[in-house]
């Protein structure tokens, strides 16, 4: 089922579009993933999806309805979760805390929802009471992770969650974030790692100078010669 | 000993929790709103002012004037953002300080107008201290003024760390983006820290006025010292500040102390001048504060 669905979309900041025509969608247990070179509007169509960007044209619906004109907390609100690429956990606050701002909007008490993190993300149970910015860089990735989750959105959007870490510790991210899916929740991930990705991904976007090129499931995309030699790096 | 005590500690730990409480508003004010907040002396003598009025009016204790005076300051801290800080809030914070200066101009001006210029003071006559252990004096009102700014760092410590809405106040601090990802009101942050830092400032104005006496330029007049302060404690960081507060306000004393020989080893007249020294050295030597403070203008 087609949680997120994103049509046309173009805007930018000030007078330079950046999205000249960006179609995305997101399905309920699934993992969408992003990929395309430097500048080609990955993360400007996550911010689009926040509300985050003026759009000039286009559309986004989540659930069946449009999001249009919506503050970026209202669509927080509504059950959508974001992890930004680079600040993306309050680093003077301990891992406990971290949780806590994630699940602001909870009304129901936190502590389960905060002990389903810490099954997901068993490193941070031990360093609950640690400042977050002390944490190592995949531990932190996994702070920033399990903050988004805390409000149990049914879309996440992750922008780049495995930046600056280490193959071993881009695999083990990978893994949890099919961990995500499996309990349902819809996931459009925007990744340099293209080819790794696009492996473990039900449906690739291949975005190029602000528009998408090609758009099929993981699979297709990373088997087909085209994509493989403009984007995979032969 | 005693004399070291009685003369320079004490006043030394009484300076420096009004600074201490002043500074911590315009600390959380930065972290929050990214300004330095160049009003937040002439509010302190608002507080003092409008507690004058209850204890002239009503012979109410200053002490017991204290609230209604905090609640008015807030009152105006919270119609000065709305009325002039808010519709700025997207232009470079340059701005906004600009603004608060003006705000400043015109708090003081309104002061001036409404209660005169004359010097003014909460109680006449004088006032004995108490004395323990036969020559260890103490005035009653320090003890209360101690007593009060412990209180209000402990509440203020509580609420940062153990409430929902101080946890956000921190959030807020730390990535004001992610903080609105996490759903948080931005506006509600705002409005919780003009009523702490309106409130605290109040409060130190009120002191001010207890430990000495009320003149419209009480406030601005303290404003350098407390900027010291919150630059010592590295801007932004609330707790710094505190102690920012009472290193300036026991530097300021025990300066005067004859150390060496029987003179002081700064004449009193130069007091003020030991926070000036102490901000200027320390922009040289550690721009970021002794604790690390946040960036920005």
């Amino acid at each position: 089922m087609r949680i997120l669905e994103a049509q046309g979309l173009i805007g930018g900041y000030g007078a330079m579009d950046i999205l000249k025509g960006v179609d995305l969608f997101a399905e309920a247990g699934r993992l969408g993933v992003v990929v395309g070179p430097n500048g080609a509007g990955k993360s400007t169509a996550l911010k689009a999806v926040l509300g985050m960007l003026e759009l000039r044209a286009g559309s986004i619906t989540f659930e069946g309805e449009s999001l249009g004109g919506l503050s970026t907390s209202a669509r927080i609100a509504r059950g959508i979760g974001a992890v930004p690429q680079n600040d993306n956990i309050f680093q003077g606050m301990t891992v406990l805390e971290n949780l806590e701002m994630g699940g602001y909007l909870v009304e129901s008490p936190l502590a389960p929802r905060i002990e389903r993190m810490f099954a997901i993300f068993p490193p941070l149970a031990e360093k609950r009471r640690q400042p977050a910015g002390e944490l190592s860089g995949g531990q932190r990735q996994m702070v920033a992770m399990a903050r988004a989750l805390m409000a149990e959105p049914r879309l996440l959007l992750l922008d780049e969650p495995t930046a600056g870490l280490s193959p071993a510790f881009r695999a083990d991210i990978f893994a949890r974030i099919r961990t995500i899916t499996e309990e349902g929740v819809a996931v459009l991930m925007v990744e340099q790692n293209a080819r790794e990705a696009l492996a473990i991904a039900d449906t690739g976007f291949v975005l190029a100078a602000g528009a998408n090129r090609f758009t099929g499931s993981g699979a297709e995309l990373v088997a087909d010669p085209d994509v493989r030699a403009a984007f995979l790096g032969g | 000993m005693l004399a070291f005590v009685n003369f320079y500690l004490i006043p030394g730990v009484i300076v420096g929790s009004i600074y201490a409480l002043g500074a911590v508003g315009v600390s959380l004010i930065f972290a929050i709103l990214r300004f330095a907040h160049f009003a937040h002396g002439d509010l302190m003598t608002l507080g003092a002012y409008l507690a004058l009025s209850l204890v002239a009016a009503a012979g109410l204790a200053p002490f017991l004037a204290l609230p209604f005076a905090m609640a008015g300051a807030i009152v105006v801290a919270l119609v000065v953002h709305r009325l002039f800080y808010a519709p700025l809030a997207n232009r470079p914070t340059i701005v906004l300080l600009i603004a608060s200066f003006g705000v400043a101009l015109m708090l003081r001006s309104a002061i001036q107008l409404l209660w005169g210029v004359q010097v003014e003071t909460y109680v006449q006559g004088i006032q004995r201290p108490l004395v323990f252990f036969d020559d260890l004096r103490i005035a009653e009102r320090h003890i209360y003024i101690v007593l009060a700014t412990v209180v209000a760092i402990v509440a203020l410590h509580v609420f940062l760390t153990a409430t929902r809405a101080g946890k956000a106040m921190r959030a807020v601090a730390d990535q004001p983006e992610l903080a609105e990802l996490s759903g948080i009101d931005r506006k509600a942050v705002v409005r919780q820290v003009w009523v702490i830092g309106g409130g605290l400032a109040a409060m130190a104005g009120v002191f001010l006025g207890i430990d000495g006496e009320l003149d419209p330029n009480m406030g601005w007049d303290l404003l350098l010292p407390v900027f010291a302060a919150a630059l010592l404690g590295g801007i932004g960081r609330p707790y710094g500040a505190i102690a920012g507060g009472y290193v300036i306000g026991l530097a300021q004393e025990l300066a005067t102390y004859p150390w060496i020989g029987a003179e002081p080893l700064l004449s009193p007249g130069y007091k003020s001048a030991v926070a000036f020294a102490l901000m200027v050295g320390l922009l040289l030597w550690r721009p970021q504060g002794l604790l690390r403070g946040r960036e920005g203008t």
